[in-house]
Parts: structure tokens; sequence; C-alpha cells
């Protein structure tokens, strides 16, 4: 029962207490990128998922065999295998969203967010918690990216995930979906999911004061 | 606020933040009124709609901050009153709200408040909107002023800047398009008169950014004193130089500082001019030069009073 319930929060750990997007601030060059529209956020966080996931378990499964000097290089390599993998995947049956994310496909292999969970959970840790580590990880990315995308796409064009919500009459604030606007709506999200996260701490601890 | 840390000897003066605000406010009104009497009601619905839209912002985030709540200290109807006179009369509502509210909220109070923001908040704001809306900010927005139009041609299209075709009378009266607050010079001089001889400001950045930006037309562009004046005149290079190169917070507080940040920024106002692709380059002169001004207080620091530097030794 504790092993699941230890499993669990292996899992959850990567979506809120530490998101890679707005509690590590890991992998901020492809969130301020891509996410132009909510279905770049959503492709590029389910194309370094898929990475995540199988990088781990590989080096999971090999970390018995790498030599602790060169453990870098290795992980590397394995993580180069499966965005190779992923970026061949992409350009076969979904050319559009490889077409526009362009470079950042290729990028992911030095995403620091898949190289800090390979060192920092895969290379001492078992394959399974290891996979609901990556896959932790990869939906709080995810998550973080496809909201960034879909507010940006929302104010600077009035649409989500392509779909006209702001009717004809809405003027489209440019600045947003240029590399300005990328910068602004991280810092603002930044700042809020902090502040929700510290009160909601804080409430945490007050309950457990009172319970004491 | 914070305070910039100067050395010794200081001088009690009974100015007071919201008194030096009263000052700036007033020196304002005459470019305010010329603006709206030039392009009648719908600039002081701009005016009305942003400095309403600062003051409230102001008051709303003091309260949610729980912070004790200041607008009676004038500095956010000031940045308001500054921001719509940056807008072209034909400016949407929702614009001048979006500004005011960017300015307040973003610019000043998530960087500390006043005396805390790196940037002017107008100033700021303003690049923001012309990044985002274009169209509603660039000469096809700017209309001709209605008074005068019986007597004299007023000059038609585009921006004075673009067309090179006013003279300097029309330009110092403001018969040219523009937007509220920058056509007017004659108004904006007053102002700086009446700032210069209350002591709210120095003469020094106005002056020399002024000038600077006449002088580096007449070497860089090559063209007649003439035409170097006209083109200093032109634009917002006067409004930007009188009333947002000079606030306190984002500008150097040595005088030689004042005249690196003040050439600084005439340099680059005339190299967007002549070599950038948009028409005018005041906000962003002036906002480059508000980021190097930390640096340029840093390296150009007061001079330490009764301190002597040790002789060398030999």
């Amino acid at each position: 029962m504790s092993e699941k319930k230890s499993l669990g929060k292996v899992f959850f750990n990567g979506i809120i207490p530490e998101n890679p997007t707005f509690r590590l601030v890991l992998g901020t060059c492809p969130t301020l990128a891509v996410t132009t529209s909510a279905l770049n956020g959503l492709g590029m966080g389910a194309a370094a998922t898929f990475v995540l996931v199988c990088s781990n378990v590989a080096i999971s499964m090999l970390r018995k065999f790498i030599p602790d000097q060169v453990r870098i290089p290795a992980f590397i390599v394995v993580i180069c295998t499966f965005v190779t993998m992923v970026q061949l995947l992409m350009q076969a049956f979904v050319p559009s969203l490889y077409e526009s994310l362009g470079l950042f496909i290729p990028l992911i292999v030095v995403n620091c967010i898949i190289l800090a969970r390979a060192e920092a959970f895969a290379s001492k840790n078992s394959p399974l918690p290891s996979a609901l580590d990556g896959l932790g990880m990869g939906c709080g990315f995810t998550l973080a990216l496809t909201l960034m995308g879909a507010i940006r796409e929302l104010i600077g064009n009035g649409s989500v995930f392509g779909m006209q919500l702001l009717g004809a009459s809405y003027e489209p604030m440019l600045l947003i979906v240029l590399a300005s606007g990328g910068f602004f709506t991280f810092g603002l999200l930044l700042g809020l999911f902090n502040l929700i996260v510290k009160k909601v701490e804080r409430k945490h601890a007050q309950k457990e004061a009172h319970a004491a | 606020m914070s305070l910039r840390i100067s050395t010794a000897p200081h001088m009690h003066n009974p100015l007071t933040t919201q008194r030096l605000m009263q000052y700036v406010f007033i020196a304002l009104l005459p470019t305010a009124a010329v603006g709206v009497y030039a392009f009648g009601f719908p600039a002081l619905a701009v005016l009305l709609i942003s400095m309403a839209t600062a003051v409230l912002c102001e008051f709303l985030w003091q309260k949610i901050a729980k912070q004790p709540v200041r607008i009676n200290d004038f500095s956010a109807l000031v940045t308001g009153l500054i921001l719509g006179l940056n807008l072209p009369s034909t400016a949407p509502w929702w614009m001048a709200m979006i500004g005011s509210a960017f300015a307040i909220l973003i610019v000043k109070q998530l960087f500390g408040g006043l005396g805390d923001n790196f940037l002017n908040p107008a100033l700021a704001a303003r690049a923001v909107l012309l990044a985002s809306w274009p169209v509603h900010m660039t000469a096809s927005a700017y209309v001709n002023p209605t008074y005068f139009q019986a007597g004299v041609d007023a000059v038609a299209t585009a921006t004075p800047l673009a067309s090179k075709s006013a003279s300097i009378v029309q330009l110092l009266l403001g018969q040219v398009p523009g937007t509220i607050g920058e056509v007017c010079k004659a108004a904006i001089l007053a102002g700086f008169l009446f700032l210069v001889i209350t002591g709210t400001i120095s003469w020094r950045i106005p002056v020399i950014m002024t000038g600077s930006v006449f002088l580096f037309t007449l070497l860089i562009g090559g063209v007649t004193p003439e035409a170097a004046l006209i083109a200093t005149l032109s634009g917002g290079v006067l409004f930007g130089a009188v009333f947002m190169a000079t606030d306190y917070v984002t500008s150097p507080i040595t005088p030689w500082g004042q005249v690196i940040y003040a050439c600084g920024a005439g340099l680059i106002i005339v190299l967007i001019r002549q070599f950038g692709s948009y028409p005018e380059g005041v906000t962003y002169g002036i906002l480059l030069m508000n980021i190097a001004t930390p640096l340029i207080d840093r390296f150009l620091p007061r001079k330490i009073y009764g301190y002597k530097k040790e002789a060398k030794k030999a």
C-alpha cells in the first residue's frame, strides 16, 4: 500500500510541487519559443513527454552498466536516440506541426528537464518509478506549455486550438505572440503559479499545526 | 519609495512627491489644453479615459496588495495623462485603458511601485501599444488638427517626419498631425519653462537631448541646419525630452550621467529615424537609456564631499 502511494506521489510531483516550467524553471527556451499557439504547446509537450518517459526507463535499466565518469555523454546518447525517433515520427505523421515547431524538435536533446530527470531520478531508481517520474514531469511540462500557448493564442489571435473565440470585432494584441509577449506571459504565469502554491502550502501548514 | 543612495551633503527641501507631481501635472496642462482644442472631443475622451484607468488601477492594486493607498500623490494621474498625450486622438477607448493598466500594474506596481520602476511607465505602455496595434498608433491613425483649417494649409497625410514638409511656425503652433501631446511645441516649451523655474526638473536632460538630436541629424543625416531643426521639432522629441526622459526614477542623478543619458537618447533617436524601419525613435531612445541608467549611475558616482583620491605612489 505504501509502495503504491509513493508511486502516485512520484507521478504528481512533476505536475504541481515540482512543475518543470513553473517551479523548477527548466526548459524555458522551448517554453518561450513555441507557445505561440495552444496546439504548438501541446505538440511540444507531447514530444518531450515521449522522450522523457522512454529515456528515463532506458537510463534506469542501464544505470548499473553506465560508468559514473561518462554518465552524461551516455545519457545524451540515449536521449538523442529517442529524439531522433520522435523527429522522424512527427515528420511522417504530423508534418504541419513538425513544420511549425521546426528546430525545437531536435533541440529537445538539450532540454534541461530531460537531462535533469535522468541525472536526478532515473539514474538512482528502478524503471517503474522512473517511468512514472518521466510521465509526471512530461504532463506538468505539457500542461504548462498548453496553458501558455492557449493564453497567448487567445490574446494574440483571438482563438484557442484554432477555434475563433473572441469574434471578428476583436483586435488581437500582436505583442503577445511576439517574443517579448512570451516573456510577459511566462513571467506573469510564473508569479501567479508560485503565489497560489505558496498560499496552499501555508493553509496546509496551518491545518497540520491545528491537528497537532 | 526606495532611496537611491547619494553621498552627503544633503539639503533639506520642502518639496514632497505630491508637490512635484502636482507641478508636473500643471506643466502638462497647456499641452493637454492645446491638444483638446486642436483635436476636439475625441482627444478629451482619450485623456480622461487614460487618467481614470491609471488612478483606478493604482487604487485597486494598493487595496488588493494591502498597501497604503496613495492615489492622492498625483503620480498615477500624471502617468495616465502622459500616456493619453502619447496616443493619437483617434485611439479607441480600450487601447487607452489597456495602456494605462499596463503602465500602472505591470511596469510600475509589479516592480515595487513608485520609485522602483526601471522604465518610465507611460513610455513602456506606449511601446507595448505600438507593437500590439501599429495601425492605431502610427501615421495612419493621425488626423489633422481641426483648428486653423480655414487660414493656413495644415499638412495633410502622414507625419511631417515622413513627408518633411512642415514649416517651423506650423510645428511650433501644432498645425501638424500627430499624437495629442506632441503637436504643439509652444505649449511644451511653456511647460518646460514652468518645470525649470519651479525647480522640478533641471534643464540639462531636455536641452541636451534636443540639442543632440539636432546635432546628430546634422552630422549623420547630412542635411541643412534648417532641415535638421525641422526634424528636431517634428515628432515626439520635445515632448519626450521634457516630460518623459526627465522622470527622476529612470534617469541618472549626476550631472555628467545626465549628459551621457541625454546624448545617448538623442543618438538612438537619430539612428532609428535615419536607418531604422520605424519612422520615429523617441520611445525606444528613451526606454533604452532608462535601462542603461543604473549602469551610468554605477560608473559615474557622485563625488564624495571632502574625499581626496590618494596620491599615486611614485
